[in-house]
Formats: C-alpha cells, structure tokens, sequence
C-alpha cells in the first residue's frame, strides 16, 4: 500500500522529522530520529532502485495532479542510483556523528544541528528524486541553506566567514540557475523537465536557450565546485565540523553533478550541448586545469582538511572528465568516479574526523607520530589515500581504468597520459601524510592519545571496506554506472 | 531589434548587473547582502513581467474575456521571495556571529585578523 509512494516519502520523512527534532529540543532524541528518518530512507532508495533495474520509469505525480502540470518526481536508473548513494553516506554518517558532534559542537545546539542534517538530506533526495526544474531550485535552497547554517557551527570563528562566502557564492549560483529556468520557462511554458525537453525540439528562436544553457551551467559549476569557481570549498569544508565536512564532501557536489548530467542529457539533449556547442571542450579542459592546480595546491596545504578539500576539487575534474567525453564509456567513468569518489571521500574526512576528536586540529605540525597512538586511524588514512591515487584493488583504481579507456576510445590518448601524470600528484600529497604520521618522532603531547571510539572507527572503516570491496569487484557499481550512463544517453540526441 | 518593446528585460537585466556588481564592489557584509537581495529581484521582474499581456485578465474563465495572464510566475515567485527572505535571514544572521567573532563587519578586516592569527598562532 505504501509502496507507490516511496518516491515522494522518502524526501518528506526527514522533512517532517526536522521540525520535530527543533521541538522535542533532546540531542539524544534528534539523533535517534535522524539514525531512523535517514535508514528509512537507504532502504526506500534500495527499493525504488530494485524497480527501476530494468530500465523502467517510476512518474509520481504529487497531490495526483497530472504531470506536466502538477509535480512529478521521475525516478530513473541515473537517480535511483544518486538517491542510494546520498541516503547510505548519510545513514553512514548519522551514526558516526554522536560521538563526533557531541565533541565538536555545544550540548545545547546539537538538536539543532541534526534538525540541519535532516533539512539538509531531504534537500539533496529532493534534488535528486524530483522532475520538475522549479521543484529543484526549491530543493537546492533547502540544501544550500541548512549547508551554510552546518558550516557555521564549526569550532573555529573561520567558519563564520567560510559559511558567509559560501553563502553568497551559493546564491549566486542557485540564482543563475533559476534565471535559466525562468528563460527555458518563457520559450517552453513548462517546467516539467521530461515535457521541456519534447517541446525543445520545437523551438525555433534559440538564442534565450543557449542563454539557458549557458545560466545554467554556470549556476550548477558554482554549486559543483568545477575549478575555477570552486573557492568556496576549501575553507567550508576545512572549517565545518568534521561530520558535516564528511557528508558534504560525499554528497552536495555529487548532487549537483547529477543537476549537471540531467540538464545536458534530459532536458537540452546530449547533440544540442556537445555537437552544436563547444561545452564538451570547456568542460575538458576545465577538468584537466581541476585535476592538475587543485592537486598542486593540497600538495603546498598544512591543514590536513584543506588538503583533502583541495583533492576535492581535483578529483571533480575526474567527473566532469568522465562527462565532456559524451560517450558511453566517458559516462559510465564519471558517474562510477561519483559513486567511488563519495567512498573514498566521505571514510577520509571521517578518520580525519577521528584524529581532530583526540588532537583537536589535523594540521601537519601536530600529528607527527601519530600513527603510534592512532594506527587503526592513520592506517585507513593510508588506504583512502591509495585510493585517492588510484592504486590497483582500491576504487579509485576502477574509476580511473574507465577515464583512461573513454579517453582512449576518443582518440586522445594524451588525455590518458594527463590523468596518469595528475595521479601522481595525488601520491606527493598522500606521501606528506604518511610520512609525518608513521616517520616523524611523536610530541610527547600525543603519546599520551588513545586510539578513536569504536562508534566513530566502525562507520569509517565501513567506508575503507567499500573502497576496497568495489574496487576487487567492482561488477555492481560499474554496471549501475554503465546503465545510467547507457538511459542518459538514450535521452533526446 | 525592438528596444523599447523589451524594456521590461532592460530593467531586469539593469537591476541584476546592480546587484551583482555590488556583491564585488563593497567589502561590507551587510552591503554585499543588500547587493545578493538586488540580485534576486532581478529575477523575480524575469519570470512576473512576460506573465502580463496587455489587456488580458485574471484567468477566470468567462464568456466575455479571450485573453487571460498567465497565473503560474507570481506563484512560483512567491515561493522565490520566501526563499530570497530566509537567505537574507540567515545571511544577516551570519553576520551578527561574524561581528561578535572579529569584531569587524568589513572582509579586509577580518581577513587581515585571520593572516595574523595564521602566521602568529595564538
């Protein structure tokens, strides 16, 4: 009876459990509630991916209001995949955060901070799971804006001003999506994005789509963080709790990512953006500007969390690589890389996480040695890293594999030559970690640390074994990826 | 090229530049929420003023009346201002907890205090 309104229950359940968590005013109480709204909401996108497996289409019209005048929410193999994605990094992320936000964030704040987490997750599903482009910016506000409020609540008073910037950064991007909507609006006097598309392709006057297009891609590149309009990122995720760093870094970009792929391959169709228009180009070589200054840049980094956030930044680059080459392949790279990156990212920021909880900061200059006191930690620091890397056995070994091959298939072997000199960027700034942790003589300060909660150790390692379970086999997360990528591209040409 | 028949566009294309320009212009928080706000409106002119058609009226439907305006934009619009208004709350908001923090509402201030607390470490 429940079952056909999974679509839509899974976006409400953490939407009603905010305002409950901000009444009931209880840590404890928000967090079991936030544990239960967010495994409720692995197992519905686990369900709805089981019905769409066959490449069928799940249209849920809201209020039973017809589609495409009331709001539909389509769930296909390319969000379904999303969907299960986002609700296991926050499923994940719920449990390890007790014991993570208990110490980083006041008592009397913490049922706020899961009402945000709450907010904020059914902000990213409602992204992911709705058909209708005004519906997204409504859910892109909700997720930007309970986002800003999680990065303010970080320790240092720099995540005041790295809330503010992104803030204001995030505006701008959300407001040049909505210019773009309102412009494909105007010529198509729809905003169900499956009936855009079909009466796109009757659109004589194109120049306000191309202007579309253009707002669009500009707005969704802000929220993705596509360098060079990814400033934003590196204090937000450097400043915010690490927690809520953890689920960002694994989720928010990815979601946007996903904005990205619906519009150029849904709603204006893969030969309008690709064929017609240089974007593919752009997008190249973007990435590969991402993929080399941003690794640059972690290298020279002396916080630990900026790093990464940096690495964040370049390993972006690796998706929207996987996108510009607008093929199968190139496809199925990009959404595996999102998939693989969201793993190997989220365990990451989770064991630094771990280290800032008994060290209180991860900058360089304090953790030498550390691997002494914290070796279950520094050691799935290591493994993250590989992967990072793109070592044989590790994730991001598979996602790479699949770059370098669409890379191939295109005939720019050059390009594969790129990604295998980038990743050895990613080995200099993976090395300073294992060098300070395991080669430099402990402070005696640090001798005295113990070795991080289980609580906060099991969720992490749960992450490293993902890295490593799929990328020994990676069959599931390839073939999800390859049919995502195979009903995108059968979208409109 | 019409230009006067577009002028609806003009202006929002005019306040949206406004906005944006203010945003880089003013190191002053409150000022650079004021210039996001401007920004925003922009938008909301976008999608309100192609609603109108001269001589078209509430779309109620009648056997006198033929041509109606376009209900849908001033709701979703409406929804847009709430939007607008929370992120201008939180916004200003933020800036209370900047000025409690540094001291300061002006960015080069504060990000002079945050270089002298990297290189000086407290």
């Amino acid at each position: 009876m429940i079952t056909p309104h999974f679509p839509i229950l899974q976006v409400v359940l953490p939407l009603i459990a905010a305002p409950v968590m901000v009444l009931a005013r209880r840590g404890t109480l928000a967090w079991l509630l936030a544990v239960a709204v967010s495994w409720a909401g692995l197992y519905i996108s686990l369900a709805l991916l089981a019905q769409v497996a066959d490449g069928g289409v799940i249209s849920y019209a809201i209020g039973n209001w017809p589609p495409p005048w009331g709001i539909e929410y389509r769930i296909d193999r390319v969000n379904a995949f999303l969907l299960v994605l986002v609700s296991l990094i926050a499923a994940v992320v719920v449990v390890y955060s007790r014991a993570s936000i208990g110490a980083e964030v006041p008592r009397e704040q913490q049922y706020l901070f899961y009402a945000m987490y709450a907010l904020c997750l059914a902000g990213l599903l409602g992204i992911a799971a709705t058909g209708d482009a005004f519906n997204l910016f409504v859910f892109l506000e909700i997720s930007s804006l309970s986002t800003y409020v999680l990065i303010a609540m970080g320790r240092d008073r720099r995540a005041l001003m790295a809330s503010y910037q992104y803030l204001i950064m995030g505006t701008i991007g959300a407001t040049f999506y909505v210019i773009g909507v309102g412009l494909l609006y105007l010529m198509t006097g729809t905003l169900n994005m499956a009936d855009m598309a079909a009466r796109l392709q009757d659109v004589t006057e194109v120049r306000p789509v191309l202007a579309a297009l253009a707002f669009i891609t500009v707005g969704v590149c802000l929220k993705l963080a596509l360098f060079p309009l990814h400033v934003w990122l590196p204090n937000a995720y450097a400043y915010a709790p690490s927690a809520v760093t953890a689920f960002l870094a694994a989720t928010a970009t990815k979601v946007s990512v996903y904005v990205l792929l619906r519009f150029y391959f849904s709603v204006f169709g893969a030969s309008a953006v690709f064929a017609a228009l240089p974007m593919g180009k752009i997008l190249l070589l973007l990435s590969l500007a991402a993929m080399f200054i941003a690794s640059a840049i972690a290298i020279f980094q002396a916080d630990l969390k900026r790093l990464f956030a940096y690495s964040s930044v370049a390993q972006i680059g690796y998706i929207t690589l996987g996108i510009s080459f607008d093929s199968v392949t190139g496809l199925t790279a990009g959404i595996v890389h999102l998939f693989n990156h969201a793993l190997t990212k989220g365990a990451l920021f989770m064991l630094l996480g771990c280290i800032a909880l008994r060290l209180g900061g991860v900058r360089f200059d304090n953790i030498r040695g550390i691997a002494r006191v914290m070796p279950v930690t520094s050691f799935g620091i290591v493994l993250g890293g590989l992967s990072l890397i793109g070592v044989p056995a590790t994730v991001g070994f598979v996602s790479k594999w699949y770059l370098v091959l669409a890379a191939l298939e295109s005939g720019q072997w050059w390009i594969a030559l790129a990604i295998v000199l980038s990743s050895l960027l990613a080995v200099i700034y993976v090395w300073r970690f294992v060098e300070a942790a395991y080669f430099r003589e402990p402070d005696p300060g640090i001798v005295k640390l113990k070795e991080a909660p289980l609580e906060m150790l099991v969720p992490a390692w749960l992450m490293i074994a993902g890295c490593i379970y799929f990328g020994l086999d990676a069959s599931l997360t390839v073939d999800g990826a390859s049919q995502a990528a195979a009903t995108l591209l059968q979208g409109i040409r | 090229m019409n230009i006067a028949g577009h002028f609806s566009y003009w202006i929002t294309i005019f306040v949206a530049i406004t906005g944006l320009y203010i945003i880089i212009a003013r190191g002053n928080l409150i000022k650079k929420l004021v210039g996001l706000s401007i920004f925003q409106t922009s938008v909301y002119l976008l999608y309100i003023a192609p609603g109108k058609l001269i001589g078209g009226t509430a779309p109620i439907v009648a056997e006198q009346f033929r041509v109606y305006s376009n209900p849908l934009p001033h709701v979703l619009i409406l929804t847009a201002i709430v939007v607008g208004v929370a992120t201008l709350a939180l916004g200003l908001a933020l800036v209370v907890r900047i000025r409690e923090a540094y001291g300061s509402i002006e960015e080069d201030e504060i990000l002079e205090q945050d270089e002298t607390a990297i290189t000086d470490p407290r």
